[in-house]
């Protein structure tokens, strides 16, 4: 018993342990929602956090042990970003002849989606660092931490408002739209697929992707389009309010 | 070799991104400056063919890069729980309006159109 406590405690501590834990739970939690038919309530990034959190407090493994091993993982969110570039580039067409609609459609999407969150922190009398990091929290979360960062926010709060805002859209995006009567057709599919890239970045343009192919493209030119246009407008929101 | 080539071609971009977001003091953060330098360079076939495959791989396993920031969310148990209850009506609430609004929208703007994936011939196959 007790080598394996000793053991427990050597690899526990190396950056093996970290990177490994991430990998295979999450790869477990996939595993489980394609078992689930791809329900959004089997979302695996949802489960995988809960999972690793609870197994991190349970064996008493601080975060920054476990974060020097996943950091090899999260490192990989910027070039990520910029690979964004790909699908954007990939429909060029249709962006150059609708891109006044898509500008205008992420405009006043994000401006709801920020927005909203703002004015209801502020009326539910959240603290001002709060407030300030619920800002971003519709853009991809290492964009979102800079963007908090800049205005006055907590950036790891930010971070995680924003991959909590991601599994709320994945979750609740199809039950939404069928309630809003968006349709499945092709107008309905971009509709749909540039919400949830809009609303919820990256988890959300997941789920899209996971659930049709045309879905998951506007899902990644509209996560692209917030990107530019949050990164921008809300540091200069901030500026004047 | 292509997906290593492409991946050098990420990281590249990325550093001069972060480097022009500094000197020029951009608003933006480095990586999303690196994106636009990417739609531009996407133009020429050396840097498209290499990136195409590695872009795909990071997108397609997109999701798995948020699970280290996700778990940090156990370092905020204090605030959680203190703001946990709004917080959480914050987040759903707007996260409704975001995506209710952003589809009706464009919905609306796009009425009387015929959208399809927008893909050039060819490369539909490779979406």
């Amino acid at each position: 018993m007790t080598d394996f406590v000793q053991l427990w405690v050597y690899l526990s501590s190396t950056p093996l342990f970290g990177l490994t834990a991430t990998l295979v739970v999450y790869v477990l939690a996939q595993a489980f929602y394609a078992r689930m038919d791809q329900a959004p309530w089997a979302n695996p990034v949802l489960w995988s956090v809960v999972t690793l959190a609870a197994g991190l407090t349970a064996t008493g493994t601080a975060y920054p042990t476990y974060f020097s091993g996943a950091q090899f993982i999260h490192f990989l969110l910027g070039p990520a970003v910029v690979a964004l570039a790909w699908p954007l580039w990939q429909r060029r067409i249709a962006l150059r002849a609708r891109w006044g609609r898509f500008l205008l459609a992420s405009l006043i999407g994000g401006t709801a989606a920020s927005g909203s969150a703002v004015g209801l922190a502020w009326a539910l009398g959240l603290p001002v660092e709060i407030v300030l990091s619920l800002a971003p929290k519709s853009v991809t979360a290492p964009v979102a931490m800079g963007v908090a960062e800049k205005i006055g926010g907590i950036p790891a709060l930010a971070a995680v408002f924003a991959v909590v805002t991601g599994m709320v859209g994945a979750l609740s995006g199809k039950y939404l739209f069928d309630a809003l009567r968006i349709d499945t057709d092709a107008t309905g599919w971009m509709a749909r697929g540039f919400a949830l890239g809009t609303a919820a970045h990256g988890i959300g343009a997941a789920r899209a992707l996971q659930v049709n192919a045309d879905d998951g493209a506007w899902a990644a030119l509209a996560l692209g389009l917030q990107v530019v246009l949050a990164s921008l407008l809300i540091p200069l929101a901030a500026r004047m309010l | 070799m292509k997906a290593l080539q492409g991946f050098a071609w990420l990281l590249v971009l990325q550093s001069a991104g972060e480097a022009l977001a500094r000197l020029l003091k951009l608003p933006f953060p480095g990586p999303v400056v690196g994106m636009v330098l990417l739609l531009v360079a996407l133009r020429w076939s050396l840097v498209r063919d290499s990136v195409a495959a590695v872009a795909e791989f990071l997108l397609a396993h997109l999701s798995l890069l948020f699970v280290p920031v996700g778990v940090g969310v156990m370092t905020h148990l204090g605030l959680l729980g203190q703001y946990g209850l709004r917080m959480a009506v914050v987040i759903v609430l707007s996260t409704w309006v975001g995506l209710g609004v952003t589809a009706l929208v464009l919905r609306a703007l796009m009425r009387g159109d015929r959208p399809d994936a927008g893909l050039a011939a060819g490369e539909r196959d490779a979406a």
